[in-house]
């Protein structure tokens, strides 16, 4: 699984990290342009303007502190406080009553349908019996998308035809996770904006639903984001969460050249933990979460060319 | 789409206007907080930095007109290099001067082809053509279904590979059916691939070999952030693509990669896709989109967007009274309901100049929210609605129990009015000579 992970992060850090070394190296002209590189850097991963003036700052202070000037030893402290930012105490999901009900969401494209198919095998494999409902009711052709996964994983599924009610369908697969005894129930919903005020007062009752048949649940929302998203996802946080109460991440599509620097951010301004990374298009190719590893993987020493140098 | 970098650069802006002479300092300080809120917008970094040093330049070297303070000149200038870096005119599809002509729309995953292959053959349908659809992801599971229904839906063509065809062999074969069929244009919606895949692009390379493409638009998702470079640049060296597609613009997403990409491949951003209705495809306009993101609204495409749901007198007279402020409560409730007409509110409030300001002064608009005030506005007296300020305490009473609301709400929709008629005064006297199109 690791040699997974590393492979779907090496392009990450590759291009997270092009030059890295070069730039903490000291052969700058002066600490300000060491510093200005390293802002510049965590700029091109996505990680935004805010956090990655934050970290530059701390590699300024400690460079006036008169901390080790270059190498491995600023390398080693950009790393912990990456580190510092991922693992931030996460907020536990609540134990809740049986089955435990996640919850997918976000906008269009994110890769939500994939992400419930690989977590359901993730689940399978782990030996509890996976319920799949379809709440995606809108997108043509969502519905037999998620039943070929479905079938993949070797998992059940429950579903209504297009254009039912979205929170029916959940509550169909409460019921149906209830009296098939269960222990994991995936609720799958229909890609939507978060500026689309309508479309959010839907995820709030599909919520209300499952909590009133389960107890508790659903114990996991979990918001899926691109990993080539910019710093719009910092906002889809913030909304989703504000209007969910987001448990945790899914960060798909790392097997691009994509940086996903921007949960850097999320971790840092919302608190909102990753927990899965999507790294390919089949079944198995979803990892947990392992900040020390993804810190790790971002930061070592790789270059790729940019387009623009 | 562009509300935070829109408001980042009024503050910007706002600044620098409050100098009467502008120096290279105060400047610089200006031009970072420029290049901050193009990071913010997803801009590539590089190119923020191009772009900054570009306006200095240009900027520094320039006379002060005679009209203008310095501050409005640089916003002039960040405005003129805007549109520059967009693109400087709308390029739609080239004519075809032999039918059937093939388009293959290729792109990541879960950027959104699907949905704009079915908007495009609307598009053209719309203008007359005869187009048909070929579904050429076998990769996604149902992603041809999905494409099916879609056209179904609206009554397009689509073609569907037989079991255990490849794209390879349907292609050709779908070009010759067009021929055949009398379709004039031919929309491959190909299957999301990462473009580090170089299995999955030499496919691409091999379908474009196969079908000689008239065209070849890349679909890009609107929030891209800084890898909207590595994309881009990697689909131009495998298909050297003609122009792009930016999708998902009708959320808050900035678009930065919309800079980015012009900046790194050159190609024209062709059309943006908003929406999922199958009719919300718009030809891309450079200069309205960067007047948009300088929050000097897109009055053009209101005006458009209007005039296929409002009565041109009624939009004139609407026009007029915004533009000489004697804007009351009863042309507030008519506009409320022309407004709702046209479509969902977010697309087109944003078109409207200054209304970032509004909206940042406390505005929002959603659709419900629009009914409580039109029930607000619906229990006051004709003569309360022609001269609000006589509505007392008392009065606000009654209102309120006759909407069904709170006295809260009824003040709340009271100084929201206000509100509004007093940004209209003040643009109103904010027409200066020289840059008298900016409403700031």
């Amino acid at each position: 699984m690791l040699s997974r992970l590393r492979a779907g992060l090496r392009r990450t850090r590759d291009s997270l990290l092009s030059g890295i070394g070069r730039i903490l190296s000291g052969r700058a002209d002066s600490e300000e342009v060491m510093i200005d590189q390293m802002e510049e850097f965590l700029l091109s991963a996505d990680v935004g303007v805010s956090t990655s003036e934050k970290l530059a700052q701390k590699l300024r202070t400690h460079l006036r502190e008169g901390g080790a000037g270059a190498g491995p030893d600023l390398l080693a402290l950009m790393k912990k406080e990456i580190l510092d930012v991922m693992k931030r105490p996460l907020a536990e999901s609540a134990p809740g009553g049986r089955p435990h009900v996640t919850l997918v969401v976000g906008v269009n494209g994110s890769g939500k349908t994939t992400t419930v198919g690989k977590l359901a095998k993730y689940y399978a494999d782990r030996g509890e019996k996976v319920l799949i409902a379809c709440s995606d009711t809108f997108r043509a052709a969502a519905g037999e998308q998620l039943e070929v996964w479905a079938k993949r994983a070797g998992v059940d599924i429950v579903r209504q035809k297009s254009g039912a009610d979205a929170a029916s369908v959940a509550y169909d697969g409460a019921e149906a996770g209830l009296a098939r005894a269960a222990s994991v129930v995936l609720v799958d919903t229909a890609g939507r904006l978060h500026t689309k005020v309508n479309l959010m007062e839907e995820l709030k009752k599909i919520r209300k639903v499952l909590a009133r048949k389960i107890e508790g649940s659903p114990q996991e929302v979990l918001l899926v984001l691109d990993a080539s998203t910019g710093q719009n996802a910092l906002i889809q946080a913030r909304e989703f969460g504000s209007c969910m109460g987001v448990t945790g991440i899914a960060l798909t599509k790392l097997d691009g050249t994509a940086k996903g620097g921007v949960v850097v951010a999320i971790a840092s301004e919302l608190d909102i933990p990753v927990k899965f990374l999507g790294v390919g298009e089949s079944l198995e190719d979803l990892v947990e979460f392992d900040p020390i590893e993804f810190a790790d993987a971002l930061l070592s020493e790789e270059n790729s060319p940019s387009p623009l140098s | 789409m562009f509300d935070e970098l829109t408001s980042r650069l009024e503050t910007v802006f706002k600044k620098l206007r409050g100098y009467g002479k502008l120096t290279e300092q105060n400047m610089r300080d200006s031009l970072r907080e420029v290049r901050r809120a193009l990071l913010e917008a997803d801009v590539n970094y590089k190119v923020a930095k191009d772009f900054v040093s570009r306006v200095e330049e240009e900027a520094l070297g320039r006379e002060v007109l005679k009209s203008l303070t310095p501050g409005q000149q640089v916003i002039g200038v960040v405005h003129e290099e805007l549109i520059r870096l967009l693109g400087e005119k709308a390029t739609g599809l080239k004519p075809s001067s032999k039918p059937p002509a093939v388009i293959l729309i290729v792109g990541l995953q879960g950027s959104g082809k699907t949905t704009f292959t079915t908007k495009l053959a609307v598009h053209l349908r719309r203008k007359g053509a005869k187009p048909m659809v070929v579904a050429a992801d076998l990769k996604r599971p149902a992603a041809i279904e999905q494409l099916k229904i879609l056209a179904d839906s609206v009554n397009v063509r689509a073609l569907v590979p037989e079991k255990g065809e490849s794209v390879l062999e349907a292609g050709p074969r779908a070009v010759a059916e067009a021929s055949e069929t009398g379709h004039d244009w031919v929309l491959f919606d190909t299957a999301g691939r990462m473009h580090v895949d170089e299995e999955m692009m030499s496919e691409l390379s091999q379908l474009k070999e196969l079908v000689s493409p008239h065209e070849i638009l890349l679909v890009l998702d609107g929030m891209t952030g800084q890898d909207a470079v590595n994309v881009a640049s990697a689909f131009e060296k495998t298909l050297d693509f003609d122009g792009a597609v930016l999708t998902k613009l009708d959320g808050d997403a900035r678009g930065g990669a919309a800079l980015s990409l012009r900046a790194v491949t050159g190609k024209p951003i062709k059309f943006v896709s908003v929406g999922e209705k199958l009719d919300a495809l718009e030809v891309f306009h450079p200069d309205r989109m960067a007047s948009r993101i300088l929050g000097m609204g897109d009055i053009v495409s209101l005006v458009e967007k209007a005039g296929q749901a409002v009565d041109a007198e009624r939009a004139l007279e609407m026009e007029r009274k915004l533009s000489e402020a004697d804007f009351t409560l009863e042309d507030f409730l008519e506009q409320l309901k022309e407004v709702k007409k046209m479509g969902p509110i977010q697309d087109l409030v944003e078109m409207i100049p200054g209304f970032g300001k509004m909206k940042r002064a406390g505005l929002s608009l959603d659709e419900n929210a629009l009914v409580r005030v039109e029930a607000v506005i619906n229990s006051m007296t004709p003569r309360e609605r022609l001269n609000p300020t006589i509505i007392d305490g008392s009065r606000r009473k009654r209102i309120a129990k006759g909407s069904g609301s709170s006295v809260q709400e009824v003040n709340k929709v009271l100084k929201q009015f206000f509100h509004i008629q007093k940004l209209l005064r003040q643009m109103k006297r904010g027409r200066r000579k020289g840059l008298s199109f900016l409403p700031f």
